[in-house]
């Protein structure tokens, strides 16, 4: 007597395989490779940003215009009228003839990716076109990469943050426990973290209030307001002293007064340059510019070297800390604005697990009475290989380490309903053969070879739904696509090959008089 | 347990003008309401922003508009319960660019007053993120039907794939009459109603499909009506079943799957029946109408049989050397 076959034993290993993949997801245990829950089911923080990164290309400028005033006084070339032209064009003039080979071999060297033109002795220096393409990129990936950084130093579990398409930034934050946090961590990712150490135009100064921007412009001046006191305002020299780029460390420390202050080091460059401009400026103000707001404007009463800066400001600790990881983990080039949010708060994530597995319980229960009321043993046989899909649409899942979403559970409630089709088409067909007075055996056989067809071809077409909308889908929607691809192609596994398996194994027991226990019919055409 | 037992053919080609009758009514009526009435487009195509609140009690919904109003912004926010008593959902065309402060935190602050509550979901999409996904929506269910297309094309025969296409488009759109009529809100999960539908609905019409195919070959009377409506007849029970089974499933994930996936689950409900209907009596007079002839395809099938034929016999040939 034949007892296994080689079906039975592929499906009993299916079945292993799929049980045993799924403990680590099932039991929600430390270790093994698990199904991540979609923000929708445990709550969380859905972003897709844009990014404005002609701003990049902008600050660029600003910083290269930085060089060209250092480097300028540093090498003793007199010049005059330094100032930038819409954002995207650097002007100067040169006071002495003989400086121009000296000024334009050093700025080919410091400024490599630029275009200088010459008329006279007023010169402009431009970016090329594919300098300035790669700004943009690197615009977008600096933004990912910081995004990163802030989040990860915030310290929350498993944030994503990766480039989507061309220009976006996609953003998942699992986890958030209030709307506050959440908006706490929004702001932290929004901080464009632009720190500038900036002179105070003395000579000017006195007339501030009264001054507009188009003026202060002309003097190569901007006006800033102060962070806490919108009316009060500072006017500073466009061109910065230094700017964050230069900055090692930044840490939330406590002044006298035991207040929040965030003291940042700088680099070795950073050092240099800023103890050499406080030597050369005893007695003016600097002010500490973030985001284009003055925090505080001290006067240089010394050279400072060291590199030791200190930001003061009536900080909230929380404050100061976002503010430390923000100035640490880099500026943004580029600002970011949302393009699409959702946000699912932890409550509503488990009210959404809870609908959605009592659908697929209730779902599934009602499938399995209703087989076995129906076609009897062979229903349990389909219920079976039902059980057997679920384990493995589970474990597939978890290996891939993939997300279930709300609609991913929607797509495995379908699958309960569709995988136990295949079953009935065979069913039905064996019941056919049956009526037609075949024997068990050969019912059996026929009715799997001649259902196959349509069976394979009805799924095919479902799986090219499925793979369309994976293809094509956005987040949650992908999750409903892949569970529904799974779960199709792990019934022809459990459905056709288990089942078929499972007949073959209890041929020996299946009596031709108890059709009505074995498929659930009285045929009159028995022999 | 059998309750659909197979006696003889039931006559439904004879009948299958006025099943064509009542489905063009439908798809013309269907029409109708999309063009006049139009989609209730939700968020994800429209663009604005869209505010859950749960309150701890019954949600005080007047006191929540009025609240809302003391902000210029939102005059135009409508505020509507959301499943029960306890949660209503804000919506507003407005979106906001801003990262920091969002109309979650804004509500935050207007609804202060109104009891006990917790702001349980923002969802904000930007209107070119609106028109993005509507295109790629619309795009992703014309990949699908292509694809069906040639697929059934290359399985059965061309007639086959326009048939069982024209049922889908009938379903589909049918299934979008009905959600224009309840005024369901058109959201991404509709979409995957929509292409669910798809591939369940030709599920359906191939496996009856594939009965006719069968049915050609074997039955000697080359006579269609006659072998679609034995064939239909002999899958009937299977169709009913199936149908019955997906239904339940649908219906227990409408009933109790949450407010969340509502339009998701009602799409489906209706697609399931239209599908059902489509498959037993539409996909198959189209193939009629369409003058499928079986001694053709007989002809043609006979033809390729008789080339493979050959072509073995040639290849025995040759590996024998006696060519």
């Amino acid at each position: 007597m034949k007892t296994l076959n080689f079906r039975v034993v592929l499906f009993a290993f299916a079945l292993i395989f799929g049980v045993v993949f799924s403990i680590p997801s099932i039991m929600q245990s430390k270790s093994g490779e698990k199904i991540t829950l979609g923000l929708d089911l445990q709550g969380g923080l859905h972003m897709l940003l844009g990014i404005k990164s002609e701003t990049a290309i902008e600050s660029r400028i600003k910083s290269m215009a930085g060089t060209i005033k250092y480097i300028f006084d540093d090498e003793e070339i007199i010049f005059d009228d330094l100032r930038i032209v819409e954002g995207k064009q650097i002007t100067f003039e040169l006071l002495d003839k003989d400086d121009v080979a000296k000024a334009k071999t050093l700025l080919k060297k410091e400024l490599p990716g630029t275009v200088l033109s010459e008329n006279g002795l007023k010169f402009s220096v431009e970016m090329t076109p594919k300098e300035a393409k790669r700004t943009k990129q690197n615009a977008i990936k600096q933004a990912v990469d910081t995004i990163r950084n802030r989040l990860n130093e915030f310290g929350l579990a498993e944030p994503t943050v990766a480039k989507q398409g061309e220009d976006k930034i996609l953003v998942e934050v699992p986890g958030i426990k209030t709307q506050a946090d959440e908006q706490r961590i929004r702001e932290l990712i929004a901080r464009a973290a632009h720190l500038q150490l900036m002179a105070v135009d003395e000579d000017r100064a006195a007339r501030v209030m009264t001054m507009n921007s188009n003026e202060a412009k002309k003097y190569g001046d901007v006006i800033l307001p102060d962070v806490y006191d919108e009316q009060r305002r500072y006017l500073l020299r466009q061109i910065p002293v230094l700017d964050g780029s230069k900055l090692t460390d930044a840490k939330v420390g406590f002044d006298k007064n035991n207040q929040p202050v965030i003291n940042f080091a700088l680099n070795g460059e950073g050092s240099k340059i800023f103890g050499d401009y406080t030597a050369k400026a005893v007695g003016k103000r600097m002010a500490v510019v973030l985001d284009n707001k003055v925090y505080s404007a001290p006067v240089i009463r010394e050279r400072i070297g060291g590199g030791h800066v200190q930001i003061s400001g009536n900080f909230k600790l929380n404050e100061a800390h976002d503010l430390a990881i923000a100035l640490r983990s880099g500026a943004l080039l580029a600002p970011v604005y949302v393009m699409e949010k959702r946000s699912v708060g932890p409550s509503l994530g488990a009210d959404n697990i809870k609908a959605s597995s009592l659908a697929l319980a209730l779902g599934f229960v009602l499938v399995v009475l209703f087989m076995i009321l129906y076609y009897g043993m062979a229903g349990v046989i389909a219920n079976v290989a039902l059980v057997g899909n679920l384990f493995l649409i589970i474990a597939i899942m978890s290996l891939f380490g993939a997300t279930l979403t709300l609609p991913g559970m929607a797509g495995i409630v379908l699958t309960v309903g569709m995988a136990v089709d295949a079953n009935v088409i065979i069913n039905e067909r064996i019941r056919e053969l049956l009526h037609a007075g075949k024997s068990v055996a050969k019912a059996v056989e026929d009715g799997y070879d001649k259902a196959f067809t349509a069976i394979l071809d009805a799924n095919v077409t479902t799986l090219i739904a499925a793979v369309v909308l994976w293809a094509y889908g956005t987040g949650p929607l992908k999750g409903f696509a892949l569970t529904m691809g799974i779960g199709i192609l792990a019934s022809m596994l459990t459905a056709i090959v288990g089942t078929h398996g499972m007949y073959q194994w209890l041929m020996p027991k299946i009596d031709r008089k108890k059709l009505g226990l074995w498929f659930g019919i009285k045929t009159e055409g028995a022999k | 347990m059998e309750v659909f037992k197979y006696k003889k053919p039931l006559s439904l080609m004879s009948k299958s003008k006025r099943f064509g009758v009542l489905s063009l009514a439908l798809v013309i009526i269907s029409l109708g309401l999309i063009f006049t009435k139009g989609f209730n487009y939700g968020l994800d195509f429209a663009g604005g922003t869209l505010v859950q609140v749960h309150y701890e009690k019954k949600a005080p919904i007047e006191a929540v508009r009025k609240a809302i109003a003391q902000d210029k912004n939102y005059e135009s926010a409508s505020v509507t319960y959301f499943g029960n008593d306890n949660e209503i959902i804000i919506r507003t065309k407005n979106s906001s660019k801003a990262l920091g402060k969002d109309m979650g935190d804004t509500m935050r602050e207007l609804l202060k007053g109104t009891g006990n509550f917790e702001i349980r979901r923002v969802d904000m999409v930007g209107a070119k993120v609106g028109s993005e996904l509507r295109e790629k929506g619309l795009m992703s269910l014309f990949l699908a039907i292509l694809g069906i297309l040639i697929y059934v094309s290359f399985r059965f025969e061309w007639r086959f794939a326009v048939a069982s296409v024209m049922a889908l488009v009938h379903d589909v759109t049918i299934a979008m009459g009905a959600v224009v009529l309840f005024g369901i809100e058109v959201n991404l999960d509709t979409l995957a109603a929509l292409l669910t539908i798809l591939g369940y609905s030709l599920n359906d019409t191939i496996i009856v499909f594939d009965r006719i195919r069968e049915g050609i070959r074997d039955i000697k009377d080359p006579d269609l009506a006659g072998i679609i409506d034995e064939s239909v007849t002999q899958t009937l029970s299977r169709t009913t079943l199936t149908s019955l089974t997906t239904f339940f499933v649908v219906l227990t994930l409408f009933v109790f799957g949450g407010e969340i996936i509502r339009g998701f689950s009602f799409t489906l409900l209706v697609g399931v029946v239209v599908g059902t209907y489509s498959s037993i009596f539409v996909a198959s007079p189209i193939l009629m109408w369409l003058g499928f002839s079986v001694s053709d395809f007989r002809e043609k099938e006979a033809a390729k049989l008789k080339r493979e034929k050959e072509k073995e016999k040639m290849r025995a040939m040759y590996e024998n050397g006696t060519l």
